[in-house]
């Protein structure tokens, strides 16, 4: 016992036992689970058969699944591009030197703390075809005469689900940010500025390349998180008007377990998949060159 | 403790005495067409958990859990019942059905008892039983509570349904030009285009709203003869019936207040009560809140809105489609006679009459018997909801319910294929052809 103590082997081994296991049955099996799912025709209450490629082929030529993987596209795009500029822009102006520094900094992280489903609650208020405070407010001030149908026409309703992704987004984007530019050392800008280099041309050759590993995580994160929102557009608008704003996930949980579909519910969300990996891989390759990151080019 | 303990049990026993020695005599009187009787034995020390959808209404879960307590001192069983948002159930109840584990019932919404129908407790006894005693089952509540809706064997009891009517403001009625609601189709439209031309619209939900939704979008289909699917389950939505229905629905949007589109369940009721929308379709429930609101403005629209049953289009009759709420003992229970007899202590008329009138009738009977509780005709503005189990039609007319006709109305098939045609998105051709392919799918399986 005390020799099996003493080998350095089985101590690693014995110490990583406990989050091995831990990956292995709550991420590993109901990945494997899951997918397995999206090869069967598994319905609520029925364990399902093997059905091959069938579920995917079925979706491959379903309408609702294409416009809902048009949908999560142009969703997580659209918001991640803006979550980026927002959150640096944002990131920069926190790293200045301002009054009331840190509470400004913690009223900042506010939208990302409030519970999702709480800020959705919010915003469909804001959104209502009724009660919306926006639309109210600009009638009042005479601007517009009838209510602002957010919600209601298709592409009216993409962009606000993706307005209310951007508002609890940036923080995240932006306080992840400033810790990085925190890390970039002062001495750097002052060699810079001795150098002669304008404000923006530090920005380009000092901030940018120093906080590349920081924005391919955290965009890398953004992308993920965006990318499989679900309780959004849940509480907004449960995919309507017309599935205009169904994203994958919100149209697999529709489909497996409000609709019982579990294995077609499934294959939508091992879909997934693949685009989530081109994610992972483009930040790992495409932002974490190391040769970029020591003012290098690439070769 | 101990106290209440030997006093619970010498009632108890007490009750059971009673109960053999009733039982005695009604197996006596039984043959001269005495009351029926049912003799549930519940397991001992049975405890049981039930899980229901959270109330609309809060005299509803007022009562019925207070109803609740009653059979815990009745029979010493401990109940402990757990409410979730109404659309949450369905996806528990499938989860327990699939993992054999949960709640020993789960009250749960439309044709569940039929997507998981070998996992569920045969109730044929107490089925029965309450039929007997209390003026039989609707139509309905067969097609809903048995096996293929054969009428032989009970996979669940239904509890009742959430009663729909429109519900109007009779002032903006009159004001444009009605003195009495219109009966049939023709007259909603003409109605809704007087509401409109007042400045006064109406408004019913299309963007994905579960209940109101799918409701009122199959009322609409059905009274124009459309239907999902054949007696065979034939997917049969592409008919110029539906075609006709939804060039009405095409007119009647244009009446409508605008962002109907967008509206999930919660938003015509909140343009109601806000006295924006004048006409629209919903339980009991808006008048509900208006009438127990302290608020002087919502006590005078209480006292303005009507209540009309869903008007009767082309097909001449009733097609309203109403949220059915079945009550499902699991398999998996370990007390499914405690189970049984807690929902037929429920159903009684002892329990059941105040339940519905703590709720002024947010659910409908469905046996027959209690279309005589007062709640319905205490207040005219009762009456409306009291038919709605005895005239609506089940969920996958002309079908047969099962996996097929929840799959397609929870991918809101002919939600989606009404407001894409109301909404002008697509024609009414190329919506009813989406909403055929959109249904194969699920009906070939």
């Amino acid at each position: 016992m005390n020799r099996l103590l003493e080998n350095r082997n089985f101590l690693g081994f014995a110490f990583m036992l406990p989050a091995a296991v831990l990956l292995l049955l709550f991420l590993t099996y109901p990945l494997g689970l899951g997918t397995w799912l999206g090869f069967t025709d598994a319905k609520v209450g029925r364990a399902g058969v093997w059905v091959g490629l069938e579920n995917y082929i079925y979706l491959y030529g379903d309408a609702v699944t294409r416009l809902s993987l048009f949908n999560t596209l142009f969703y997580t795009v659209v918001a991640s591009v803006i979550k980026f500029a927002l959150g640096l822009w944002l990131a920069i102006l926190l790293n200045q030197n301002i009054p009331l520094k840190s509470f400004v900094r913690a009223a900042v992280l506010l939208p990302f703390i409030v519970p999702t489903a709480l800020s959705a609650i919010a915003f469909w208020w804001i959104y209502d075809a009724q009660f919306s405070i926006i639309s109210w407010a600009l009638v009042k001030l005479g601007w517009i005469d009838t209510y602002i149908d957010f919600l209601g026409q298709p592409w009216a309703a993409r962009l606000s689900t993706i307005a209310a992704n951007i508002w609890r987004g940036v923080p995240f984007v932006a306080i992840c940010l400033l810790a990085g530019l925190q890390t970039i050392s002062p001495s750097l800008y002052e060699a810079a500025s001795i150098d002669g280099a304008k404000p923006s041309q530090q920005f380009w050759y000092v901030t940018l390349p120093l906080l590349t590993p920081i924005i391919a995580v955290v965009m890398t994160f953004s992308v993920l998180f965006t990318f499989t929102d679900f309780q959004l557009i849940y509480v907004l608008t449960r995919g309507g008007p017309l599935n205009a704003t169904h994203l994958m996930a919100t149209l697999s949980f529709q489909r497996a377990i409000s609709g019982g579909a579990l294995g077609e519910g499934a294959a939508i969300a091992t879909a997934m998949i693949p685009f989530l990996l081109a994610a992972i891989l483009f930040s790992y390759f495409g932002l974490q060159r190391r040769a970029w990151q020591q003012g290098g080019s690439d070769k | 403790m101990s106290n209440i303990d030997r006093r619970n049990f010498l009632k108890m026993s007490a009750g059971l005495a009673a109960g053999a020695a009733t039982g005695e005599v009604l197996a006596q009187g039984k043959k001269a067409g005495a009351a029926p009787t049912l003799n549930l034995k519940p397991e001992k020390g049975a405890k049981l958990r039930v899980l229901r959808w959270k109330r609309f209404v809060q005299g509803d879960e007022d009562l019925w859990l207070a109803n609740t307590k009653k059979f815990t001192e009745k029979t010493g069983i401990e109940v402990r019942v757990d409410s979730e948002g109404w659309e949450d159930v369905r996806p528990k109840a499938a989860v327990a059905a699939n993992i054999g584990s949960g709640p020993d019932i789960i009250i749960s919404t439309f044709e569940d008892a039929h997507q998981y129908p070998d996992k569920l407790v045969d109730v044929t006894d107490v089925a029965n039983y309450l039929g007997a005693k209390y003026g039989g089952w609707y139509d309905s509540s067969i097609a809903y509570g048995t096996a293929h809706g054969k009428g032989k064997k009970w996979i669940a009891l239904p509890m009742g349904c959430a009663g729909n009517a429109l519900v109007y403001r009779d002032s903006h009625m009159k004001a444009a030009g009605f003195s009495a609601f219109p009966k049939d189709t023709d007259g909603l439209l003409k109605l809704m285009q007087a509401l409109k031309a007042k400045g006064t619209p109406g408004g019913f939900a299309l963007g994905n709203a579960t209940g109101d939704g799918n409701v009122w979008c199959h009322w609409l289909l059905w009274a124009f003869g459309g239907k999902m699917v054949d007696t065979k389950n034939n997917v049969v939505i592409n008919s110029p019936e539906t075609i006709k229905a939804l060039e009405y629905a095409k007119e009647l949007y244009q009446t409508f207040i605008p962002g109907t589109l967008s509206w999930l369940d919660p938003n015509n009721n909140k343009a109601f009560l806000d006295g924006q929308i004048s006409l629209t379709c919903n339980g009991i429930s808006v008048y509900y809140a208006a009438k127990t609101s302290p608020d002087p403005k919502l006590k005078a629209i209480a006292e303005d809105i009507g209540h009309a049953n869903m008007p009767i289009g082309p097909v001449g009759r009733p097609t309203e489609l109403n949220l059915v709420f079945p009550m499902m003992v699991f398999k998996y229970s370990k007390f499914p006679n405690a189970a049984k007899e807690y929902l037929r202590f429920m159903m009684e008329k002892e329990q059941y009459e105040p339940w519905q009138q703590a709720a002024i009738g947010y659910v409908t009977q469905p046996l027959k018997f209690y279309e005589s509780n007062p709640i319905w005709t205490v207040d005219p503005k009762h009456t409306p909801y009291r038919d709605a189990m005895k005239v609506m039609q089940p969920n996958g007319y002309a079908g047969e319910m099962g996996y097929a006709s929840a799959a397609s109305m929870a991918d809101f098939i002919v939600v989606n294929m009404i407001a894409e045609a109301a909404s002008g998105s697509k024609t009414p051709k190329e919506a009813a052809e989406r909403a055929e392919k959109r249904a194969q799918r699920y009906y070939k399986v």
